[in-house]
């Protein structure tokens, strides 16, 4: 079963025109966001993402964007409190 | 460099079993280098994983018959995704992991298997361009390791797809009750000190009622996790808290339950579910699915109203405990 989040907050965004249909964010992405169609990578299911970054980071061509970060809440109220980054203290500094 | 064996010890799962429940967690680690696996030779794959023995273990006893590398990456003790995550497993210390162990003197080809989950940190052309090796992205779950290998390095999308099943959910449950078990215990201690001052302010309903909302929040709720209606972790945790507080309050008068008034009826169902809602909000930190955006926008909401019902709540309560009662 594929576990729901909440909708339309995501900010993963993909530029066709960068694309070549290499396949890597298929094969990096853990919840099946992409698809190939037509030679191209295309966002099939946009609200599964989770924006960990992995499609962006392994995209040779630049053409995916998203802003990753700690999704820990615990992390981000510490990272508010305090004016640093986010952390809870669980991931080894 | 050292030869290892593909079965785990009694000692290595009790190891395991222990991190689960966050003892040694923190310290659980293998050091980073090369480790031989069965017969590997110069043709062998080599398969990167993260210094955390809990990962080193996970992905060695799924090698049974399987001649191998495994380079082992300086995480700082921890797992692949979340030292993905943070940068620890990333190009630079795969790089020089890989000039540190001499690894082109090791094997005649120039291909590395990784986890897919070590992607958030990985940038793989920029590993080929650096040390000439190129990275393949192996399945999420170790367990699919030697179908990867054996069928030619081809992942089916299952392979790609990361789970969160009850099984996986449950397993994260010890770590989430120890890391509430001292605001609970200072908590309770406040009640019984207060109890102490002015006899009959708490109660076993109180002691009881508090507690379950912080089990509800920690273990209940990821448990259940998609069988709770809504999405956002928070309204998960007060969906449930609500209807604990529903029932605490109805079996008001009961054997189970001691009489108390009606203002503290009140100050239960605004203090408990949000006290439920904040450990299960925290849980999103735990989950495999859940967006960063997300969380942010979900923390917007549940933070403010937590923060006010719980202060209302606890008004109420302390009104009903010191100053209406008696």
């Amino acid at each position: 079963m594929k576990h729901k989040y909440l909708k339309n907050v995501v900010t993963l965004k993909l530029n066709p025109i960068k694309c070549i249909g290499c396949g890597m964010c298929l094969n990096v992405c853990p919840h099946a966001v992409f698809l190939l169609y037509n030679g191209k990578a295309e966002i099939a299911d946009i609200d599964s993402c989770m924006e960990c970054g992995a499609c962006a980071r392994n995209c040779a061509y630049e053409a995916i964007e998203v802003k990753s970060g700690t999704g820990c809440a615990a992390a981000i109220l510490y990272g508010k409190l305090t004016g640093e980054e986010p952390c809870c203290d669980c991931c080894g500094k | 460099m050292e030869q290892i064996s593909t079965k785990l010890t009694k000692k290595d799962i009790l190891n395991t079993w222990k991190a689960r429940w966050g003892i040694n967690r923190m310290n659980y680690k293998k050091d980073p280098g090369l480790y031989r696996v069965g017969e590997a030779n110069e043709m062998s794959p080599v398969l990167v994983t993260a210094n955390y023995k809990m990962s080193f273990d996970m992905l060695r006893k799924e090698l049974t018959g399987i001649d191998a590398w495994i380079l082992v990456l300086d995480t700082k003790g921890i797992n692949v995704w979340c030292a993905a995550g943070k940068g620890t497993f990333g190009t630079d210390e795969l790089v020089n992991r890989i000039a540190d162990v001499h690894l082109s003197e090791i094997v005649s080809h120039r291909t590395l298997i990784l986890p897919q989950l070590g992607a958030p940190g990985i940038t793989a052309h920029e590993v080929e361009n650096r040390s000439g090796f190129e990275v393949i992205y192996g399945p999420v779950r170790a367990a699919d390791i030697k179908k990867f290998i054996i069928g030619g390095k081809n992942a089916d999308s299952d392979m790609r797809q990361v789970r969160f099943s009850f099984y996986d959910r449950l397993v994260l449950t010890p770590v989430e009750i120890k890391g509430a078990v001292k605001i609970w215990a200072i908590v309770l201690l406040v009640m019984l000190v207060l109890n102490f001052i002015h006899h009959g302010a708490f109660g076993m309903t109180d002691y009881f009622g508090y507690s379950a909302a912080i089990l509800f929040g920690c273990f209940l709720v990821p448990l259940l996790l998609p069988w709770i209606p809504g999405s956002a972790f928070a309204w998960k945790g007060w969906l449930l808290g609500i209807i604990g507080v529903i029932c605490l309050n109805a079996l008001n008068g009961s054997i189970f339950v001691t009489e108390y008034s009606t203002v503290r009826a009140w100050g239960y169902i605004l203090a408990l579910p949000s006290v439920s809602a904040y450990f299960a909000m925290n849980f999103t930190g735990c989950s495999t699915y859940t967006s960063v955006s997300g969380v942010v926008k979900e923390m917007k909401y549940a933070v403010p109203y937590i923060i006010a019902s719980l202060i209302l709540g606890v008004i109420l309560i302390l009104y009903d405990a010191f100053i209406y009662m008696n």
